[in-house]
């Protein structure tokens, strides 16, 4: 009984980040990007390790995958805010559809939205 | 004391990971959780009594599922953002200010809110957040922090506080 559960969830993982990975191709710049890769990939390969816990049970192989699946969790947040900070300081440009930018009020002096791009 | 608690937390988790109790991966991992002790046990928390009151440990596995549920809408969220031919999206960076006072609840808020639907934070300043929105409903400090990150600051301070 627990197999195919743990299967469909291995699969919903696995669709989330197909999505993740399309956003990655359609959003129009690095920031949008990064919400859209972060997210999706952090659930989907969450969703993995989960799934792959539910086939093997309490084995050793069963167990590593929930605590790298929980080290993901903690971790790739981390990570996603580090290269939008490092991009931010870098000077990397908004999309033109930007609003509000009170970053680059606030710090950078002016907004960073680019006008043409 | 926070040495020798970090030190005891490693070890549990190094037990998890092997799953063996021989005596090389013992030693091993006596060697390695000494290692990172000596390296990283300043960092920790400056109160480890807290791990033992049983009502922030309640709060914690009551976040959890709260925690997912979100996160979950957060995927439905961007998949619709992605997959919709007019990729609707009105991206911003706004400042919102928590109420939270110390550093570990203010990172497990950032890291909440980086995966919770369309916000992402940018930048820890004292009590602001610079969120990255991918659809910007308020530019209003008051109303941007109701909006994103009240939900978890309740749960948080019960926590962390």
């Amino acid at each position: 009984m627990i197999s195919p559960i743990g299967w469909i969830i291995i699969w919903i993982g696995v669709a989330f980040d197909i999505l993740g990975t399309i956003g990655l191709v359609r959003f129009p710049d690095v920031y949008n990007r990064l919400q859209a890769s972060t997210k999706c990939v952090t659930l989907g390969t969450f969703g993995i390790m989960v799934g792959i816990f539910l086939l093997k049970g309490f084995t050793p192989m069963g167990i590593k995958a929930l605590i790298c699946g929980v080290f993901l969790l903690l971790t790739s947040p981390v990570a996603a805010h580090a290269l939008m900070k490092g991009s931010l300081h870098f000077g990397t440009k908004l999309w033109k559809g930007t609003v509000v930018d009170k970053y680059g009020e606030d710090k950078l002096g002016g907004e960073q939205i680019d006008k043409n791009g | 004391m926070r040495y020798i608690i970090y030190f005891i937390i490693g070890f549990c988790l190094w037990l998890l990971l092997t799953l063996s109790v021989n005596l090389d991966h013992l030693i091993a991992g006596v060697i390695v959780v000494l290692l990172g002790t000596i390296i990283f046990g300043g960092y920790f928390t400056n109160k480890p009594v807290k791990f033992l009151q049983l009502h922030r440990l309640f709060w914690f596995i009551i976040y959890i599922p709260f925690f997912i549920w979100y996160m979950f809408k957060a995927n439905i969220d961007v998949a619709y953002r992605v997959l919709h031919p007019e990729r609707p999206i009105k991206p911003g960076i706004v400042k919102i200010r928590t109420t939270l006072k110390t550093n570990i609840a203010k990172v497990f808020l950032a890291n909440s809110i980086t995966l919770t639907p369309g916000t992402m934070t940018c930048e820890i300043d004292d009590d602001y957040l610079y969120i990255h929105w991918i659809w910007v409903e308020s530019t209003e400090i008051e109303e941007a922090s109701k909006i994103i990150a009240s939900p978890f600051e309740k749960y948080l301070r019960r926590i962390f506080e």
